[in-house]
């Protein structure tokens, strides 16, 4: 913007500040507050009026990872003093960490369900972005006839809303045996990502200049060799960038994991809303699985800030 | 246009003979990602296709019969189908439109002088990067009629958000709106950033009031690529179903995808939830159309 020069611009500048910062304040308040849940005490996590200070602690996410049932009486003190810190939280709870015959610790479904979660996503991620990348460099540099409407056949494939491919998938899914296996979740994460990677990809590597192969064609490489010697590695950056994309989008995906999924090959999306149920539902427990799940997109949006516009545009804008 | 750009390695040349011929590797480069879009995308919706016109249950071993075009003339004269356009097109005025004016205007006041800029940025973008699914849980918690924060926040006592039948679809919306004004935003300060800064001095030498400024500057200039945004978020609203289905289960907040959804895995109507979905596809085919008409705008800009 033209640069500030009236008093009366520097007031308005000043109100423009204030105002971001407010509306930044709310936008990030709700992540503040499962946040907080998720070190609150149990009992303050649903007090009325809602508590604003408290201590924090750690034990909902002790208590994430644990299978536990309700205590029927109180730990002896021996007992208690004899365990260690992990099990004193769950006694803490007036609740007791569940063990096998062989008194070996039950784990909770949590980690079972994250590890689902990352399998899946990074699995697709790699098929998606790596057959992404070739076609991408098969449309940019090569003449295809009727290029365009393949390329809006590719994107329209991504614009189908998921219950709409769910259903035939999941009939066609039951007669090979692939509902609620992680191969079924991978092969519908990875076509659903693959238009995504297609245009994005095509849009780096057709800012990749084509003197850089020519150069290296006249030197004696071949068309393959060009293509995964100087294209690939100039594309790192674009790649990078597409994989984090896709590996978000595999991991916040709801819809398909519903359907397809419910117990062994359930991923987090649906399993988180899930631990709901009936009763009162220990919210610093769900807050703590909540923060845990949503770390890894929080932390990639901030590498990702750079290309967020390119990829959430499909690669059409870039700055 | 990249198709007009591309010069062709000359088939003569020695570079074109070694190795695998050029023809070859676009082929192989890109036949395997159409296939397998092929397979797992339009053979799917040809098999839906012929469901939709039989009455096939999933639930049963019974065989299909064809009923022909029953199952959409039913579906087309229900007026609870009807209703639930309804509910989706009030839900997607609402939403969409509340995320541009928040959007757009979040975007007017970050294309000043603000200090961090760049990470508050990334800050307001962050809500739109996280799990529908996720998000909806834990907006459950901020909702709470008792114990929630946003009741306490504005004073509103034991207002009920999702529970009342007549506020539920509008606070599923506003999560939306919270979401998704970062969409918008992003998109807006591309617009923004993008608009020459000498428009902007001629029109303060003219002495151009601040708003015949906006209007006939800002505005028409931002207007394609606030447009793309607009009909992208449309398109996602019109599809939207993990927010809806995990914020509440009130009938009035029962938009398409969520109907579609209990009749096809809930009441296994399998042959008449294709004929929806078929129904629900040709809206959304209609839309991304408007939508790559308008990127193919913007891009020759």
């Amino acid at each position: 913007m033209a640069a500030v020069r009236t008093p009366a611009e520097r007031t308005l500048n000043r109100l423009a500040i204030v105002s971001v910062l407010l509306v930044t304040l709310i936008f990030l308040a709700p992540i503040y507050w499962i946040t907080a849940t998720a070190f609150k005490p149990r009992n303050l996590a649903t007090t009325v009026p809602p508590t604003v200070m408290f201590e924090p602690e750690v034990s909902p996410f002790v208590k994430l990872f644990l299978r536990r049932s309700q205590l029927r009486a109180a730990p002896s003190e021996e007992e208690y003093a004899a365990a260690p810190w992990w099990e004193q939280m769950v006694f803490d709870g007036g609740e007791k960490v569940v063990r096998s015959g062989t008194g070996e610790v039950r784990w909770s479904a949590y980690p079972d369900r994250f590890m689902n979660s990352l399998i899946i996503a990074i699995s697709s991620t790699v098929l998606a972005v790596g057959m992404g990348t070739l076609t991408a460099y098969g449309f940019s540099r090569f003449k295809v006839a009727g290029e365009q409407d393949w390329l809006f056949f590719i994107l329209s494939t991504r614009m189908l809303p998921p219950v709409v491919v769910a259903i035939p998938m999941f009939l066609m899914y039951r007669v090979f045996g692939l509902t609620d296996t992680h191969v079924g979740l991978i092969i519908l994460y990875t076509a659903f990502n693959l238009s995504f990677s297609v245009w994005l990809m095509k849009g780096f590597i057709d800012e990749i200049p084509r003197e850089y192969e020519e150069a290296a064609l006249v030197d004696g490489y071949t068309r393959l060799q060009a293509f995964f010697k100087v294209v690939l590695p100039e594309a790192a950056t674009g790649i990078a960038a597409t994989a984090v994309f896709c590996f978000i989008i595999a991991w916040n995906e709801y819809a398909f994991a519903l359907i397809m999924t419910n117990r062994r090959a359930q991923t987090a999306p649906p399993f988180i809303p899930s631990q709901i149920g009936s009763g009162l539902p220990d919210w610093t427990v769900i807050a703590a699985g909540t923060v845990l799940f949503l770390l890894p997109v929080a932390i990639f949006t901030f590498l990702l800030r750079n290309h967020l516009l390119r990829g959430m545009s499909f690669g059409a804008i870039r700055k | 246009m990249t198709t007009d750009v591309i010069t062709r390695l000359d088939p003569q040349s020695h570079a074109a003979k070694r190795g695998l011929s050029d023809l070859s590797i676009r082929n192989l480069f890109i036949i395997p990602t159409i296939l397998f879009l092929i397979v797992f995308n339009i053979f799917p919706l040809l098999y839906s296709l012929y469901y939709s016109f039989t009455d096939f249950r999933a639930s049963t071993n019974a065989a299909a019969n064809f009923v022909g075009l029953q199952n959409y003339r039913e579906l087309l004269n229900d007026p609870f189908i009807w209703n639930n356009f309804v509910i989706t097109a009030k839900y997607v005025i609402v939403s969409v439109a509340g995320q541009v004016i928040v959007g757009f205007g979040v975007a007017l006041l970050l294309n000043r002088d603000i200090p961090y800029k760049g990470l508050i940025t990334t800050l307001l973008l962050l809500p739109m990067m996280l799990s529908m699914a996720v998000v909806g849980l834990f907006w459950k918690l901020l909702y709470d009629p008792s114990f929630g924060i946003i009741n306490y926040a504005l004073g509103l006592g034991t207002f009920e958000w999702l529970a009342n039948p007549d506020m539920a679809l509008y606070a599923v919306a506003i999560t939306d709106i919270w979401m998704w004004s970062p969409f918008v935003m992003l998109l807006s300060l591309a617009g923004l950033s993008a608009v020459p800064k000498h428009l902007y001095e001629a029109a303060a030498i003219d002495r151009a009031g601040s708003l015949y400024t906006f209007f006939r500057i800002t505005l028409p200039l931002v207007a394609p690529i606030l447009m793309i945004a607009i009909i992208f978020r449309t398109m996602e609203a019109f599809k939207t179903f993990d927010l809806a289905y995990i914020l509440t289960s009130q009938p009035t907040t029962e938009v398409l995808s969520i109907r579609l959804y209990k009749m096809a895995f809930q009441e296994w109507q399998t042959g008449r939830s294709c004929a929806l979905a078929y129904i629900m596809l040709i809206v959304v085919v209609a839309i991304t159309n408007i939508y790559v008409k308008y990127l193919n705008k913007v891009k020759e800009r």
